[in-house]
C-alpha cells in the first residue's frame, strides 16, 4: 500500500508516525500520567470499534452485545494470569506451585480463539433474524454474560463476583515487565518511560496490526462479500455467495477482535470487575463506529477517538464548572453530558458519520425499504 | 401462603407495567421503524416528576386524600412526559427521517444518555422514596396477598388498553396511525399528514410510559434516575418478543414476560437445588426471547413478513 505512495504522502505518513511515537512523550512532559491513560484507553476504544466495524459497518449486522466478547477475553487472562484460581481452588494450586501466571501472548491467541468460537456459538442460531431482531438478541447476550460474571461466586467462586478479579499480571515483553520503569541510556542521555507510555506503544501496536487486517480484510474477497450482503442480502445470495457462513465469519472475526482488545483491557487495568462491561459500552462502541463513519476506517478511528477523549479533554478543562454548580456537574456527569451531546448534534450534522466512507454512502441507507 | 398463586399476581402486575412500555416500542416501531432507545428515560421522567409533585402536594394541601394527590401528579407527569416526547421526536428523529438507518439510532441513545444526566442533574443520583399514596392495608386473596397498590396497578392496565384499543380501532386518528404503518406514503397521498401522526404516536406513547412509570415507583417504593433502563430494556425485549410493531403482541409479549419472570423467580432456585437464584431472573427475558425468535422470527404475534428486495 505505501510502497505506490506519491512521496508527499509518503513524508504526510512518517510526520504522522514520528508524533504517534512522540506522542505519550510530550505528554508525560505536563508531569501526569493521566493524559497517557486517557490516550491509552481511547487507543483500546479504536481497537475495539475496529473490531466491530467488521460486523457492523462491513456486514451490515448490528450487533448490541459486543462488549461480551470483550468480558470474554478480559476474564479469561484475568483467570489464567492472577492469583484467583489458585486461591480459589486447592487442585489447580497444588498444579501450580508458583502461581498460575500464564504467558500474555499464549492467552492472547488462547482468548482469540475463545472469543471467535463465542462469536460463532452465538451467531450460528441467531443470524436468521432481521437487523432489529439480531440486534436485540446480541443485546441480551451481552447482558447474559455480564450477569454470569456478576453472579459466578456461588456455588463455585469462578469470578468472583462483583468483586472482580484483581492483582493480575502485567505483560512482559522481551523480558521487561510493563508495570516497571524502563530507563534507556544512550551514552550521557537517558530517559525513563513510565508504565503507561510502555502500554501505550503495545496497544499502539496491536492498533496498527488491526488496521492492517481491518484494510487487507476490506479488500479481500470475503470483504466485498460482506458488502454485497450489507447492500442487499437477496442479490448477494442470487450471485451464489453462502450469506449465513459469511456472516458468521463476520461475527466470529469481530468476536476475535473484541476478545484480544480485553486481554489488553485487563493486563493493563491490572484488574477485571463486571461493571465495565455494562451495556452502555456496547452501545458506545456501535456510537464510535456509527458516529465515525460506517465501514471506513479512518472514520471509525475517528469516532473512537472523539468519543473516548474528548469527553476528557472537555472534563479537564471544566473543572471551574463543577465548582460553580456547587458539585452538580461533577466530572462523570459532565462527562456523560458530553457524550451525550456529541452523539445528537454529530450526528443531526452529519448524518453518515464524521468522515464517510467515498463509495459505499448507500450502506444501510432507508431508500430501499418501503418504510 | 400460596406461592403460586402469589407469583402469578406478581407476573400480572409486572407484566401489565411491561405492557404498558412495549406498546410505547411497538407503536413507534410500528409507524418510523425505530427502536426508540429514550422510551425507558421517558418512564423515569415521569416518575421522578410525579415523586416532585407528590412532596409539593403532601406539603402545601394537607388533608386531601391521597389518591387524589396521586392522580393529579399522574396528570401532570404524563403533561410533561408528553411535552417531552412531542419534542424530543421533533428535535433529534425528525431531522433523521430520511438518512441512513442507524443514525436516528444513535440520537435515540444519545438522548437517553441525555435524558439521564439531566434527571441526574436535577433530581441528584441518590435514590428517592417514593411515598405510598394509596392504601397500606394488603388483602388477602386465597392465601396469597395482594396490595392496594397492585390492585390500581390491574385496573389501570386495564382501563388504559381498553382506551388505546378505542382510540387505535374507532377513531379517526387511530385509522390514520393504522394507515401510516402500513405504508407511509400512500397513507400521505390519501391525505393524512404523517407528521401529525408520528407526533401523536410520541405523544400518546410517553403518556402510557408515564403511567408506567408511577406504577412502578409505587409498586416498589423508589425512584432514581437509572431506573428506567430496565423496565425499558424489558418492555423493549417484550414488544419483539410479541412481534414488533404489533400492538396485541406488545402486551401479550408483556403479561408473558412478566409471569415468566415472577414464575422464574419464585421457582429457579427451588428447581435448580440452590445453584442458580433469583439474581439470574434477568436473563429469562432474553433466554425466553432468544427461544422464541428462533422458532418464530418474526415474533409471536407478528406478521412473516419477506424479504423485501
Amino acid at each position: 500500500m505505501f510502497l505506490k505512495s506519491k512521496p508527499a504522502q509518503l513524508v504526510a505518513f512518517l510526520v504522522v508516525a514520528v508524533l504517534m511515537l512522540l506522542l505519550p512523550i510530550i505528554l508525560q512532559a505536563t508531569g501526569s500520567n493521566s493524559w497517557v491513560r486517557i490516550v491509552d484507553v481511547a487507543l483500546l476504544y479504536v481497537l475495539l470499534a475496529l473490531g466491530l466495524n467488521i460486523v457492523v459497518g462491513y456486514a451490515g449486522l448490528l450487533d448490541l452485545g459486543f462488549i461480551a466478547f470483550f468480558a470474554v477475553g478480559a476474564y479469561l487472562y484475568g483467570l489464567l494470569a492472577s492469583p484467583h484460581l489458585t486461591e480459589h481452588f486447592a487442585w489447580i494450586a497444588a498444579m501450580f506451585p508458583n502461581g498460575l501466571h500464564m504467558n500474555f501472548w499464549l492467552v492472547m491467541i488462547l482468548a482469540g480463539f475463545v472469543a471467535g468460537l463465542t462469536g460463532l456459538l452465538l451467531g450460528a442460531p441467531v443470524l436468521k433474524l432481521r437487523g432489529d431482531y439480531l440486534a436485540i438478541v446480541t443485546l441480551g447476550f451481552g447482558e447474559i454474560v455480564r450477569i454470569f460474571m456478576l453472579n459466578l461466586d456461588r456455588p463455585i467462586n469462578l469470578t468472583n463476583g462483583p468483586k472482580g478479579i484483581s492483582g493480575i499480571d502485567a505483560v512482559s515483553v522481551f523480558g521487561h515487565s510493563m508495570s516497571q520503569r524502563l530507563t534507556v541510556s544512550l551514552g550521557d542521555w537517558s530517559y525513563t518511560f513510565q508504565p503507561v507510555t510502555l502500554y501505550y506503544y503495545l496497544i499502539l501496536f496491536f492498533v496498527l496490526v488491526a488496521i492492517v487486517i481491518a484494510y487487507r480484510l476490506q479488500d479481500s474477497r470475503i470483504g466485498r462479500a460482506w458488502m454485497a450482503i450489507r447492500e442487499d442480502e437477496i442479490a448477494a445470495k442470487a450471485m451464489g455467495l453462502n450469506t449465513r457462513n459469511l456472516k458468521l465469519a463476520a461475527f466470529g472475526m469481530s468476536a476475535t477482535f473484541g476478545g484480544i482488545s480485553g486481554v489488553l483491557f485487563a493486563s493493563f487495568m491490572r484488574g477485571v470487575y463486571p461493571e465495565s462491561f455494562i451495556l452502555m459500552e456496547s452501545v458506545m462502541i456501535v456510537a464510535m463506529v456509527v458516529l465515525g463513519g460506517l465501514g471506513h476506517i479512518p472514520g471509525v478511528i475517528l469516532g473512537a477517538l472523539v468519543l473516548a477523549g474528548l469527553p476528557e479533554l472537555l472534563r479537564h478543562v471544566a473543572h471551574p464548572l463543577t465548582a460553580m454548580t456547587d458539585g452538580r456537574l461533577g466530572p462523570e456527569i459532565l462527562r456523560q453530558l458530553l457524550i451525550a451531546l456529541a452523539m445528537i448534534i454529530i450526528m443531526l450534522l452529519r448524518p453518515k458519520g464524521l468522515w464517510p466512507s467515498p463509495e459505499h454512502g448507500k450502506s444501510l441507507s432507508k431508500t430501499a425499504e418501503a418504510k | 401462603m400460596d406461592v403460586l398463586l402469589q407469583q402469578i399476581i406478581n407476573g400480572l402486575v409486572l407484566g401489565s407495567m411491561y405492557a404498558l412500555v412495549a406498546l410505547g416500542y411497538t407503536m413507534v416501531y410500528g409507524i418510523i421503524g425505530l427502536i426508540n432507545f429514550a422510551h425507558g428515560d421517558v418512564l423515569m421522567v415521569g416518575a421522578l416528576t410525579s415523586w416532585t409533585i407528590i412532596g409539593l402536594m403532601v406539603d402545601s394541601a394537607t388533608g386531601m386524600p391521597g389518591w387524589l394527590i396521586l392522580l393529579l401528579a399522574t396528570v401532570i407527569a404524563m403533561v410533561v412526559c408528553a411535552v417531552l416526547n412531542f419534542s424530543i421526536e421533533k428535535l433529534a428523529y425528525r431531522p433523521l427521517r430520511n438518512s441512513p438507518r442507524l443514525a436516528p439510532l444513535i440520537t435515540a441513545i444519545g438522548m437517553s444518555i441525555l435524558l439521564q444526566t439531566l434527571a441526574m442533574i436535577i433530581w441528584k443520583p441518590n435514590p428517592k422514596a417514593y411515598p405510598s399514596m394509596l392504601s397500606r392495608e394488603p388483602i388477602e386473596l386465597g392465601g396469597a396477598v395482594i396490595s392496594v397498590t397492585q390492585i390500581t396497578i390491574l385496573a389501570v392496565t386495564a382501563i388504559v388498553l381498553a382506551l388505546l384499543m378505542w382510540i387505535v380501532n374507532k377513531t379517526n386518528l387511530g385509522r390514520a396511525m393504522r394507515a401510516t404503518a402500513e405504508n407511509p406514503r400512500v397513507a400521505a397521498l390519501m391525505g393524512i399528514k404523517p407528521d401529525v401522526v408520528i407526533s401523536a404516536t410520541f405523544i400518546i406513547g410517553a403518556m402510557l410510559a408515564a403511567i408506567a412509570g408511577i406504577m412502578w415507583a409505587s409498586n416498589y417504593g423508589t425512584v432514581q434516575h437509572a431506573m428506567g433502563f430496565m423496565p425499558g430494556l424489558k418492555a423493549f425485549v417484550a414488544a419483539v418478543m410479541g412481534g414488533i410493531g404489533n400492538l396485541g403482541g406488545a402486551v401479550l409479549g408483556g403479561v408473558l414476560l412478566g409471569l415468566i419472570e415472577a414464575l422464574g423467580a419464585g421457582y429457579l432456585g427451588q428447581l435448580t437445588g440452590g445453584v442458580l437464584g433469583s439474581q439470574y431472573v434477568d436473563i429469562f427475558a432474553f433466554i425466553v426471547l432468544a427461544l422464541v425468535l428462533t422458532l418464530r422470527p418474526s415474533g409471536l404475534l407478528g406478521e412473516r413478513v419477506a424479504d423485501r428486495a
